[in-house]
Formats: C-alpha cells, structure tokens, sequence
C-alpha cells in the first residue's frame, strides 16, 4: 500500500489545474491516468480556445495541453502515474490501480476525481458495424496519430463537436458527405457551421439515422426526415453512400468512480447525465471526495481548467493547509466560470446547475 | 492512409515496426496505438460480438467502449485503443469472452 495526501483520477484540463494549484504545496500527489500520455483530449483539439487569457484563449487544445503540463510535469510533490486505469474506489480510502497487468493499491487523505465522460451512441438498425465511429475516435485517429478514418465521412450531430471534427476532417483531406442534423436549428456556433457551408457541406436538417447498410463494415447510411416533434416520415428517406460514420450526439459524465462512494448523486439532462452534487468547493457529498470537469457536467475545456483550480482550493482547505490566497482565488476562478458560462452557449449549462445544486444558482 | 499535409499539426516520424495480425505480416509505427496500425492496415473488425457474433471497430478509441478489446500476445481482453504496438506483436480477435491465464 502505498500512501499519498490526494489522489487526481484523469491527466485531462481539470486534473492537470487541481495538480497545478496543488504543487508547491505542503502535500503529496499522485496523479494517474488510463493513457500514456497527460492532457486528456485536449491534445486532439486543433482549434482554438474561446474564454480569457485564465484559459489560454487563443491558443490550440494541444498547445494548451504543453503548457499545463510543463507546469506539473517536474514539481517534487507530484508523482504521475500513466498507462494506468483505476480498478475501484473504496470507502476507506483506498484505490486500486492496474498497470502493466499488476495490481496496485494506494491510500490517500482525499480523491479529486477528473475521469471526463464518453461519448454518446445513436440507437438505430446496424448501429454496431465497424465504421461507425464516436467524433472523439476520428479525432484521436487523424489529429494524435495522423491516420485518414475514411476518404469520405458522413457526420450525425451539428453541435460544436460535429461542426468542429467536420472542419478538421477538410484540413486532413477527407471529404465531408454531409451533417445530419435531428433539430432544425444547427446546434454548435453559426461561424463554424457557416464555414463550412462555403465549404460546400450539405445540412440534412430535421433528419436522422434511419439504419446503417452493410455485412461486415458500413457501406451506406439511410437517413429519414423528421417533423418538427421529431417523428420519422417513412416516405421520406435518402440513402447516403459512406465507408464512415461519425457520431457527435454528445457526452455522458464518467461518473462510475463517483457511484462506487455512494456520493450523492443526480440526473441532469443538461449536464448530459448522472453528475455529483458539488459544493462551491467542488466537494461531493463525502468530504474527502472532490469532482472536477465533465465528470460533474458537460461543458468546455476552459470550464473544466476553472473547476480543477477550485477543486485544488478545496482539497487543500479540507486537508486544513489552505492555499495562502485562498479567498483571493477561490473568487476569481468562480468569476471567470460565470463569465464561460454566461456566453450564449453557457444556458444549458446554468439551467442544469439551477436543478443540481439550488443555492447561489436558483436565482 | 497518412495525412500527408496539414495545415496545422505535424506528425513526428516514428520506427516502423513489424508485427502480426491473425498471423500475417504487417507494418506499422511504434508507439501507435495497436487498433490504429491496424486501421492504417486497413483492418477495421476488431472484436465479434459474444452471441451473435457480429463484427466490431473500435467506437470510442480512447479506451471506454470495448469494442477494440483483442488478444495481444496470448493476453485477452486488451483495449487495444489505448496499447502502444511493439515490435512482433502478435494480434488476434477474440473467439470467446477470454479469461486469466
């Protein structure tokens, strides 16, 4: 058994944030990760950051990625530990780890946990050929391994992630065959869905995947237009050909860890799902245990360094060696979270921490 | 396929590597994560199914999902989304569910 004072689960932006605000400090971290690498999927996001120069704004996920790992990489209280996947999560304390086929066992006086979420899937006929693909899988393929998915893709989804991997797949040579879209409105920011207009990129707006064609890998997708309250019109249906599909119907919060403690937890349809109930310090319900990032509700990158940072606050407080700018910190990166959060596309957001947590966000 | 040109990211080279998929040769890059040589191959039937026994890709490719799990060296069950290739690897689909040898 090996012990430590906190324990980060997840080297993504929330998790590299609370190790940043915990190094230098009076305690021993241990910050683990399943990958062979820190930054999460931050160091597949070529774009560029909105937010304040708190966030890196400006910069490419990747770069940002750099930065906050130079920041923790060589600090003497912070052990990393990658390639490494969290086996469980007990209540006294310990955690255990699998690495290279070994088990291993920690203890620690608290847990921030950062694990991120996982992509959603799309239920209809065929979902399951090879071909089919989360956005975050093409984006890990082409951007971190430089691998074309397919010469042509069709993307489901016309939030910023679908319009996102949409353009990035232009800049990797592949042709883009089309955006299906359920609603009738484009879901992620006009500019990017605009450019890619320009682009020539058709919308299928009001349309979805009817059923996946193929025996043994994708060969063509049909696609079925909706009314406006989203029931299938069975006379209307096109079928598109493609070797892939990309799914970007959104994120559900890796919470799993979390329900292991028996914390209190909700569902938020907002937050994409299951999410702890976290105090302004980013603590759960038990004490010890803190959550930070997608983990506790879908959002940005640029959130998710915010709540790492308070999440680090809380940790040190709880342990009673608080930061010596506490109050000073704690203010500011809950200002720059209301700033994220109260852009045009932080609604979704607030209405789902108004359900989760009452207090300061009911009105 | 490689992306050969990018406007914005640069892929460093990296040692090419033989290794064996169902017993055949092939090449990849090490370091690569194992599903991904073997999409560079293209190989894109990872996993079959338990009961139907229908072809899987990997979905996810960040570890999450299982559908990528294989037998790499005589081990089952590897999230092979998320394993580096070494040199002379030897990397099978699964018949069953697998076990703890």
């Amino acid at each position: 058994m090996i012990t430590k004072d906190v324990i980060i689960i997840g080297g993504g932006p929330a998790g590299l944030c609370a190790a940043k605000m915990l190094s230098d400090q009076d305690v021993s971290v241990l910050l683990v990760d399943r990958d062979h690498h820190l930054g999460g999927q931050l160091v597949k996001q070529t774009h560029k950051f909105f937010g304040s120069e708190k966030q890196y704004a400006k910069n490419r996920g990747f770069e940002i990625a750099d930065i906050l790992i130079k920041d923790i990489i060589n600090k003497p209280n912070i052990e990393v530990l990658l390639g490494a996947t969290v086996a469980g999560l007990y209540k006294d304390h310990v955690m255990t780890v699998v690495k290279d086929e070994k088990y291993y066992k920690y203890k620690a006086k608290a847990f921030i946990i950062a694990t991120g979420a996982s992509e959603k899937s799309l239920a209809f006929e065929n979902n399951d050929l090879p071909g089919i693909y989360g956005a975050g899988a093409i984006q890990t393929l082409m951007n971190a391994y430089g691998i074309v998915p397919e010469e042509e893709v069709l993307m489901v989804g016309s939030g910023n992630i679908g319009l996102i991997v949409s353009y990035q797949l232009l800049q990797a040579g592949v042709k883009v065959k089309g955006i299906v879209e359920a609603a009738p409105y484009v879901g992620g920011y006009k500019v990017h869905a605009s450019k890619l207009k320009r682009l020539g990129v058709p919308f299928y707006m009001q349309h979805t995947v009817k059923r996946a064609i193929g025996s043994d890998h994708l060969e063509a997708v049909e696609i079925v237009r909706l009314t406006d309250d989203f029931q299938e019109v069975d006379s209307d249906t096109k079928i598109i050909e493609t070797k892939a599909l990309c799914i970007a119907v959104g994120l559900s919060p890796l919470s799993q860890l979390l329900g292991m403690m028996e914390v209190d937890m909700k569902y938020v349809k907002e937050l994409g799902g299951l999410v702890p109930v976290l105090n302004n310090l980013n603590q759960t319900s038990n004490p010890n245990l803190f959550a930070c990032g997608d983990v506790g509700g879908i959002e940005e990158a640029s959130s998710a360094m915010m709540e790492g940072y308070i999440a680090g606050l809380g940790v040190l407080k709880h342990l009673e060696r608080p930061h010596p700018k506490h109050d000073e910190l704690l203010h500011m990166y809950h200002h720059e979270l209301e700033l994220l959060r109260n852009s045009a596309y932080g609604e979704k957001t607030l209405a789902g921490l108004k359900k989760l947590r009452g207090g300061p966000y009911a009105e | 396929m490689r992306i050969k040109t990018h406007p914005i990211l640069s892929f460093p080279d990296k040692l090419d590597v033989p290794f064996y998929f169902e017993g055949q040769l092939m090449m990849g890059k090490e370091g690569d994560m194992i599903a991904f040589a073997l999409h560079d191959n293209g190989i894109k039937t990872l996993s079959k199914s338990l009961k139907l026994h229908r072809p899987r890709g990997f979905y996810c490719g960040i570890g999450n999902c299982s559908q990528c799990k294989m037998r790499v060296d005589d081990v089952d069950n590897v999230r092979t989304c998320i394993t580096p290739l070494k040199a002379n690897m030897r990397i099978e689909i699964q018949k069953d569910k697998g076990g703890i040898k």
